[in-house]
């Protein structure tokens, strides 16, 4: 039962204001990117533009154009690949236990927690090396091979719930390793790959770290052309917002249609399999 | 069933365990590459990064001449580095602290069987699909000292420098530096906890709904009011994933770069610099390879301290 139904009131207040905070941030974005920048003074902030202008969506497309384009070529490659590995790697792992499997998961695991700093100087090295450094599919190799732990993880949970007594029975009737995969793992784990491939989409997406390191200008995905903007020395903040919000519409849509998803991966990625 | 199952496998024994065979080396041998690319692109490149920090690699041309620990003594005689430990001691701790108390707090808001439950939800959560670039850049404006909400804030008489405040408290001397809680830093714990808090949120609300009723009801019979309910029953419950929650923010904390780096970056005096922007700025700007490698090891070492003992207790529990 809930709390009592007299403090229901201050209950939704407290929602209210929290909700007010949490799109705060929202709200100054929008109300920024829409105004001339005359009007975008420090003393104005919070209020209405007198008119809507669209020329900093403009002005923040035409700069970040490229740096859009580059973050698709680099995500949709990337998390195609990243899932289907990890649903390989997920599939043995879960249903093909050898001796020392799970010994051997753990270690693979502990990939996604290390901070990436503490392989970023020999990988460079290895990029330039084999001659992937600052560009797109450098990138793409660095987010599947990155990913490998994270998407292991979350399709090999995801496997587990499928009963053994399936893939037994397939198995007798003749289906092998890639039988039973094609013919009942797939099938029964396209929930799974959705989870995986939003992880993976708005995690690709949103990384930094790697992109200002590998890439260097026309190569570089949005986020680092967004963080640039704001390098200039005189900011312009009605672009940088109207820069940010495009920076960020691809992730937040996901987010908006296919949210569940989105919690559910985040919920598969945390907690133990 | 089992009966069944083995009574029917009686009969195709000879084929099914060749082929079981046949199959577990394909399995394997799927398995292999990503085994292999773990295996150097994870701890062969750690390997390499500890090398590299042992090493005289201090400039653009590579110099792998064994240096030992000089790198290391450096960068713990260092002001900026000092400066960072600090910070990020801080920085985690209120960080985590917030996460699991706003996080909570939300939970048990959300968990009253209120209208709008999903909308509410949408609302803490999707902060956490954007980019800790896009949250730097606008709370970078927001909690501007000259604007931002400050604005409201200087009618209260309350407004602050946020981010550029240089204040340490209580600035205890400790080696180079003052020993304190960087007040600077509250405006990147502000940013971040707005982009987390969400996580907690959703842990913390799958926890509370896996309490069956009957418990809250028999601890009601009991004559224990809500708050008792929660206080003594609830959060017991709740606490693995109050510890899993602690480390995954740390983790994600002793990491952190973007975020800082968008927003603030180092700061005057180093007030919001982290290990991984300097780790950044020294190698990537500077050249000092062998500095930021050693940066490297000691944020590693970090985040092993929080994660290796839960990824091997997981281990365990499933074998």
């Amino acid at each position: 039962m809930a709390i009592r139904s007299f403090t229901r009131p201050i209950l939704y207040a407290l929602l209210i204001a929290l909700s007010c905070f949490y799109l705060m941030p929202v709200y100054v974005m929008i109300i920024t990117s829409l105004k001339p920048l005359e009007e975008v003074t420090l003393s104005q902030m919070w209020q209405f533009p007198t008119s809507l202008d669209f020329s900093s969506y403009s002005e923040a497309f035409t700069k970040l154009a490229p740096n859009l384009l580059n973050s698709f070529y680099l995500v949709i490659p990337a998390t195609l690949l990243s899932a289907l590995l990890g649903s390989l790697n997920g599939y043995v792992l879960s249903k093909w236990k050898f001796k020392g499997a799970n010994t051997l998961f753990t270690v693979i695991l502990f990939g996604m927690f290390i901070p990436y700093q503490s392989i970023l100087i020999p990988l460079i090295q290895f990029l330039r090396e084999i001659g992937l450094y600052n560009s797109i599919a450098g990138l793409v190799f660095v987010h599947v091979v990155y990913g490998i732990p994270i998407t292991t993880l979350m399709f090999r949970n995801f496997y587990a719930s499928i009963p053994d007594s399936m893939i037994e029975s397939a198995k007798i009737d003749g289906a092998g390793f890639l039988g039973v995969y094609r013919f009942i793992m797939v099938p029964l784990s396209i929930t799974g790959f959705v989870v995986v491939a939003i992880w993976q989409f708005t995690n690709i997406w949103n990384e930094f770290l790697f992109a200002v390191t590998i890439t260097t200008s026309d190569q570089q995905p949005v986020m680092v052309a967004l963080q640039n903007l704001s390098g200039s020395q005189i900011v312009q903040w009605n672009v940088q917002m109207a820069g940010a919000l495009l920076a960020a519409l691809p992730t937040l849509l996901v987010y908006i249609f296919l949210g569940k998803f989105f919690v559910k991966g985040l919920l598969a990625g945390s907690v133990k399999g | 069933m089992k009966t069944e199952t083995t009574m029917r496998s009686v009969t195709v024994t000879t084929r099914k365990k060749r082929s079981l065979t046949k199959d577990h080396m394909l399995a394997i041998g799927f398995l292999i590459p990503s085994i292999l690319l773990v295996g150097v692109f994870v701890y062969g490149f750690i390997g390499w990064t500890g090398y590299v920090s042992l090493s005289n690699w201090n400039s653009l041309v590579p110099d792998f001449s064994f240096v030992g620990l000089k790198n290391y003594l450096y960068l713990f005689g260092d002001f900026r580095f000092q400066a960072d430990l600090r910070n990020t001691l801080f920085f985690t701790i209120m960080f985590i602290l917030a996460v699991i108390v706003v996080g909570q707090i939300l939970a048990i808001l959300l968990d009253q069987k209120i209208q709008q439950e999903s909308l509410f939800r949408n609302i803490f959560f999707f902060p956490m699909a954007l980019s800790f670039v896009v949250t730097g850049v606008v709370w970078q404006w927001l909690l501007n000292p000259s604007t931002g909400v400050n604005l409201f804030l200087a009618k209260l008489g309350l407004d602050s420098k946020w981010y550029t405040d240089t204040t340490i408290f209580p600035a205890i001397g400790w080696g180079k530096i003052e020993f304190g809680i960087p007040i600077a830093m509250i405006a990147v714990v502000i940013a971040a906890v707005w982009q987390m808090t969400g996580f907690s949120v959703a842990m913390y609300l799958a926890g509370l709904r896996g309490v069956p009723e009957e418990v809250r009801e028999a601890a009601r019979m009991d004559g224990a009011n809500e708050f008792q309910v929660y206080w003594k029953i609830i959060m017991p419950i709740l606490r693995p994933i109050t510890v899993s929650v602690i480390i995954i923010m740390a983790h994600i904390s002793l990491k952190i770069f973007d975020l800082i780096y968008a927003m603030t970056g180092p700061g005057a005096n180093f007030v919001t610099d982290v290990p991984g922007v300097y780790m950044y700025e020294t190698t990537f700007r500077g050249n000092y390879y062998a500095n930021g490698a050693a940066i490297a090891v000691v944020m590693l070492l970090a985040v092993a301290i929080f994660i290796v003992p839960y990824l091997w207790s997981s281990r365990k529990g499933e074998a």
